[in-house]
């Protein structure tokens, strides 16, 4: 199976995910949006890891596809721990607000 | 067209068409329960690229944990359809035509560079069972591995300090 369908998927979940991001309003859609991000880039690392596995780099370093993974699962780690602060924020940008709307957060503006 | 194929391009589907959904969806359910379903459909990708230990840490932390975060603090909050605001008719369609414009962008870079027509190995490799990776894991990665533990115990400081109501800000 050749590499392009896999980088077509990925593309198209990233873009996705920016159109999430750029027309949605709600602060938890937006994160939400975010992690589908993550999520594309981390199928696009594993594919390639895959490609490498049999091209002749990957055949002179037999380990390229365990780093690839271990790559793959410390985005894992660090989204992980990404969600849990960004989660606290909208809950206290709610309980100060009530509201997840984005547009209240323009204090910085004036 | 083969069976990997046939799995590729079903699993494609789920996931695009559930995060059409999760972005689509005016109820944030709804949108919380459709990019569950895209993770499980990246989680069977995962399985059919032979990475199945990603795979399974993609249902347990993902779908599990962190979906289950989100759907709790959607249902906290109480977050009503009716309630939305709208962003206006002109900026929702330049978010369309810039999401669309980077689509068209990668695509036309990437689809006639030698990197496209490579092709994968479907078939074999034990490298994503869970035996080759932690030992790569405990050997190679174990700095960053325990750099990774520091990062979780200040991320649940953080979260603490930032979830605490506060009296002396208002």
């Amino acid at each position: 199976m050749e590499i392009k369908y896999y980088i077509g998927l990925a593309v198209a979940l990233f873009c996705i995910g920016i159109v999430g991001v750029l027309t949605r309003r709600k602060a938890i859609i937006i994160f939400m949006c975010v992690e589908l991000m993550l999520n594309a880039v981390n199928l696009l690392l594993v594919a390639f890891s895959k490609m490498h596995a049999i091209s002749p780099m990957g055949l002179a370093y037999p380990g390229i596809v365990s780093d690839a993974q271990m790559f793959v699962f410390f985005i894992m780690v660090v989204a992980a721990a990404e969600v849990s602060v960004g989660l606290a924020i909208i809950v206290m940008m709610y309980r100060n607000t009530h509201s997840t709307d984005v547009n209240f957060l323009n204090r910085l503006k004036n | 067209m083969n069976t990997t194929e046939i799995i590729f391009w079903f699993l494609s589907a789920i996931a695009l068409v559930s995060a059409i959904m999760l972005v689509m969806a005016k109820n944030p359910v709804h949108s919380v329960l459709s990019l569950i379903v895209t993770f499980f459909a990246i989680s069977g990708h995962y399985i059919l690229l032979n990475a199945q230990f990603l795979a399974i840490v993609n249902i347990i932390v993902y779908a599990g944990a962190i979906m289950v975060l989100f759907l709790f603090v959607v249902m906290l909050m109480n977050l009503n359809a009716s309630a939305e605001p709208q962003k206006n008719r002109f900026l929702q369609f330049a978010g369309f035509i810039s999401g669309g414009c980077l689509f068209l962008v990668i695509i036309a870079a990437l689809i006639r560079s030698d990197v496209a027509t490579k092709s994968m190995d479907m078939a074999g490799g034990d490298f994503g069972l869970i035996g080759n990776l932690g030992k790569v894991l405990f050997t190679t990665y174990v700095v960053p591995f325990e750099i990774s533990s520091v990062l979780f115990l200040s991320a649940m400081i953080g979260a603490v300090v930032i979830g605490k109501r506060e009296k002396d800000l208002n």
